[in-house]
């Protein structure tokens, strides 16, 4: 289980505060306007963003001692997920050796994850040789070969258009069916598809997680005016 | 966490070398108050400096406005060489500039072609000219990259208003020039306040002496330990009052690359065509004049020179290699911490010159140990401590970039240490290390100031060499040297340069 109990968090000036759970494996959508503090509370669970109060615990354990790479935790980024300067094998690698110094058995690790992702024969390329797909299917390897058993989602995919985003989050699903998933969104078309759970993100306050149909179904009269 | 303990460290250690000299020569000082010769040499300081600055400044506005509006083929080159005088070794400037000015040089045969007085390049007037020589360079590209700072959709808006050339002056290009022209100036104000190899030459009557060569004066001539700590006194006090106040302004720091982009400012036609087109050659032959007298001069020497020469010469390639990489690897430590006090101390070298810390040093070591013998590593200290200024502001803001766009994935995959160094910072800083390390290589190759004070016969350095041959009137085999010091410094500088440039990606 993944709890936020009774999280406050501040970044520039703005606060942001949370306190519920959501049980291992759940898929949960954060959304809300832009501004409202769902990359916050992301990065705070990453461990970017220091808590100003309350505790993160995942199966009863605080995370709060734990630096980032230490946390039972994976995450893709808005944008940057991967150095351009490494060929994608390499971006792929640095998730099993931070220091790129890897065992044949790590190597082929990385070949399966990048066959299995629809990659094989683009190990040797750098990102920027990429499509956008193909780099949100490289960042996904990435977290993938991490194998956290929490994976946090910072819209990664939505600069790539409708039909592409869905394309992977449909990827996500099916390789990280056993990990708990936390996806910020603007589209609650991507909520609707992806997450069984949802987290209204509105006026300073994450909500307490719900079904995502009964969200939609009845919205709160915050969701209600960002929907418009 | 150890990478913050090196960049406390390493600030405390610049902290030491820099208030330590201070310190010290206050110290030693016998007297506060300044005779009439300290007073002189103040007075001339800051008179050269202002004059230097104001005429750097004057010049470099239409020249760099002629490059900004013209196309005309060969103009990148001529760009090109607006970079090089920075990087050129003092003693070769001035060995160049006193062909083309001096008593025999092509300057004065006009003259007295035409029935008129020669013209001297000796006293505040020579020492004016080379630093002229040496900075309006510097203050061009300054120009051109405030420029093209100003967004092209100004000037298209100019044109589809039909503004004149006054009008674009008036609106587009004097607010810019206010600022740029401004932190241009003080930057060559503060370079030409601590002026030593330029005094030494062209300098060094009582009326024409700088603080910096007052002090070398007092030290290696006299032997008046007391006057030369009082001297180094006021020299760190000037520059530092200069760096404050410099400070306060942002300064544009525009010898990188890539200054050729941005769209086409539109150039008026009729006879402001031909005076640009005249500002443009003007000053490219006075900068292609000097160095092409050097190598006219030199050429034919350079096969005999002395032993003695290269001895000289790779004595200079160790101190310039090992204090560039010193410089390299001091700013990348410092540019990696975020606190304003390590900033401060990464910038703590700029108040400080060459003989103030020279003084420093050689007050405390020369009790306990003969000067001569330390003559290398005290030249190559003092030269990594003056070019790292210069390395880490080229550094920080692609290290500041760097950490915003990388330093949280990084964290996520938990790379730190040698590792993120090897696998991130190099790769990615690559080109800005490379061309930093060039300069700081460059710098050091040409400096001539503190190995002046600790050379003896044997430690000295290829500028110090060309500067004792120009001192015995043996001008060709100095123009040789000199010669063979320019074509290393640039051959180094491209070396580190071209490194860089072979980044991946």
């Amino acid at each position: 289980m993944l709890r936020l109990e009774g999280v406050r968090v501040v970044q520039d000036g703005f606060a942001v505060t949370a306190d519920w759970a959501v049980p291992a494996g759940a898929k949960v959508a954060l959304i809300g306007p832009s501004g409202a503090g769902k990359s916050t509370l992301l990065l705070a669970v990453a461990g970017f963003v220091p808590l100003q109060a309350g505790r993160v615990l995942w199966q009863d354990r605080d995370l709060a001692p734990l630096a980032p790479a230490a946390r039972p935790v994976s995450m893709l980024f808005q944008d940057q997920n991967l150095f351009p300067h490494l060929t994608v094998a390499q971006n792929l690698g640095l998730a099993l050796a931070p220091d790129l110094r890897l065992s044949e058995m790590q190597k082929a690790q990385v070949t399966r994850v990048l066959d299995r992702l629809g990659l094989a024969g683009f190990g040797a390329r750098r990102p920027g040789a990429l499509s956008g797909g193909q780099m949100g299917r490289a960042a996904l390897g990435r977290v993938l070969l991490q194998a956290r058993p929490v994976l946090l989602l910072d819209e990664p995919f939505a600069a790539l258009g409708p039909g592409l985003k869905a394309d992977l989050l449909a990827l996500v699903a099916e390789v990280a069916a056993a990990a708990t998933v936390l996806m910020v969104t603007h589209d609650p078309a991507d909520a609707r598809r992806f997450a069984d759970l949802s987290v209204l993100v509105a006026d300073g306050v994450a909500a307490a997680p719900v079904a995502t149909a009964a969200l939609f179904a009845d919205p709160p009269a915050a969701l209600r005016d960002y929907l418009g | 966490m150890a990478s913050r303990i090196g960049a406390i460290a390493l600030a405390l250690l610049l902290a030491l070398l820099v208030l330590g000299s201070a310190g010290v020569v206050a110290a030693q000082a016998d007297r506060w108050t300044l005779g009439p010769a300290e007073w002189a040499a103040v007075r001339f300081t800051v008179w050269q400096a202002a004059l230097s600055a104001g005429l750097s400044a004057l010049l470099a506005v239409p020249v760099a406005r002629a490059l900004v509006r013209r196309r005309f083929a060969g103009r990148g080159a001529v760009i090109l060489l607006m970079g090089a005088p920075f990087l050129l070794p003092v003693v070769v400037a001035v060995l160049g500039l006193l062909a083309v000015f001096g008593r025999n040089g092509a300057v004065n045969q006009a003259l007295g072609l035409l029935d008129l007085a020669p013209f001297s390049p000796y006293g505040l007037l020579g020492v004016v000219l080379a630093h002229v020589f040496l900075n309006l360079p510097l203050v061009v590209r300054m120009l051109l990259a405030g420029w093209q700072a100003i967004p092209a959709e100004r000037f298209r808006l100019a044109q589809s208003l039909g503004l004149g050339p006054r009008a674009i002056a008036r609106h587009l290009e004097r607010p810019m020039l206010r600022g740029v022209l401004t932190g241009a100036a003080l930057v060559v104000f503060v370079l030409c306040l601590s002026s030593f190899a330029v005094a030494l030459t062209l300098g060094g009557s009582p009326r024409a002496t700088t603080v910096e060569l007052a002090i070398y004066q007092a030290l290696v001539f006299e032997f008046d330990l007391g006057r030369a700590a009082g001297l180094a006194t006021v020299q760190f006090a000037l520059c530092a009052v200069a760096v404050a106040v410099a400070g306060r302004f942002s300064m544009p720091l525009a010898f990188g690359a890539g200054l050729d982009r941005g769209g086409v400012i539109p150039g008026p036609a009729g006879a402001r065509r031909w005076l640009d087109g005249l500002w443009i050659t003007l000053t490219a032959l006075f900068l292609l004049g000097p160095v092409g007298a050097v190598v006219l001069r030199g050429a034919p020497g350079l096969a005999d020179l002395p032993a003695s020469v290269w001895a000289a010469a790779g004595r200079s390639l160790a101190v310039a290699v090992v204090a560039a990489g010193l410089a390299v690897a001091g700013a990348l430590v410092l540019a990696g911490s975020r606190a304003r006090l390590i900033e401060l101390a990464a910038m703590l070298p700029m108040a400080a010159s060459g003989l103030v810390l020279g003084t420093g040093i050689f007050l405390v070591v020369h009790p306990l140990i003969r000067p001569e013998a330390l003559a290398l590593p005290v030249t190559i200290v003092v030269n990594a401590a003056l070019a790292l200024p210069f390395v880490y502001r080229l550094i920080l803001p692609e290290m500041r970039s760097l950490q915003a766009d990388y330093g949280r994935l990084q964290a996520a995959l938990g790379m730190t240490g040698w590792a993120a160094f090897r696998l991130v910072t190099l790769p990615r800083l690559r080109r800005v290390l490379g061309f930093g390390a060039g300069v700081a290589a460059a710098l050091s190759m040409g400096d001539l100031g503190v190995n002046a004070l600790f050379a003896g016969e044997n430690g000295a350095t290829l500028p110090l060499m060309v500067q004792r041959l120009m001192g015995s009137y043996r001008t060709d085999l100095a123009a040789a040297a000199a010669l063979l010091l320019v074509g290393l410094s640039f051959a180094l500088f491209a070396l580190c340069d071209r490194w860089g440039r072979h980044a991946a990606a």
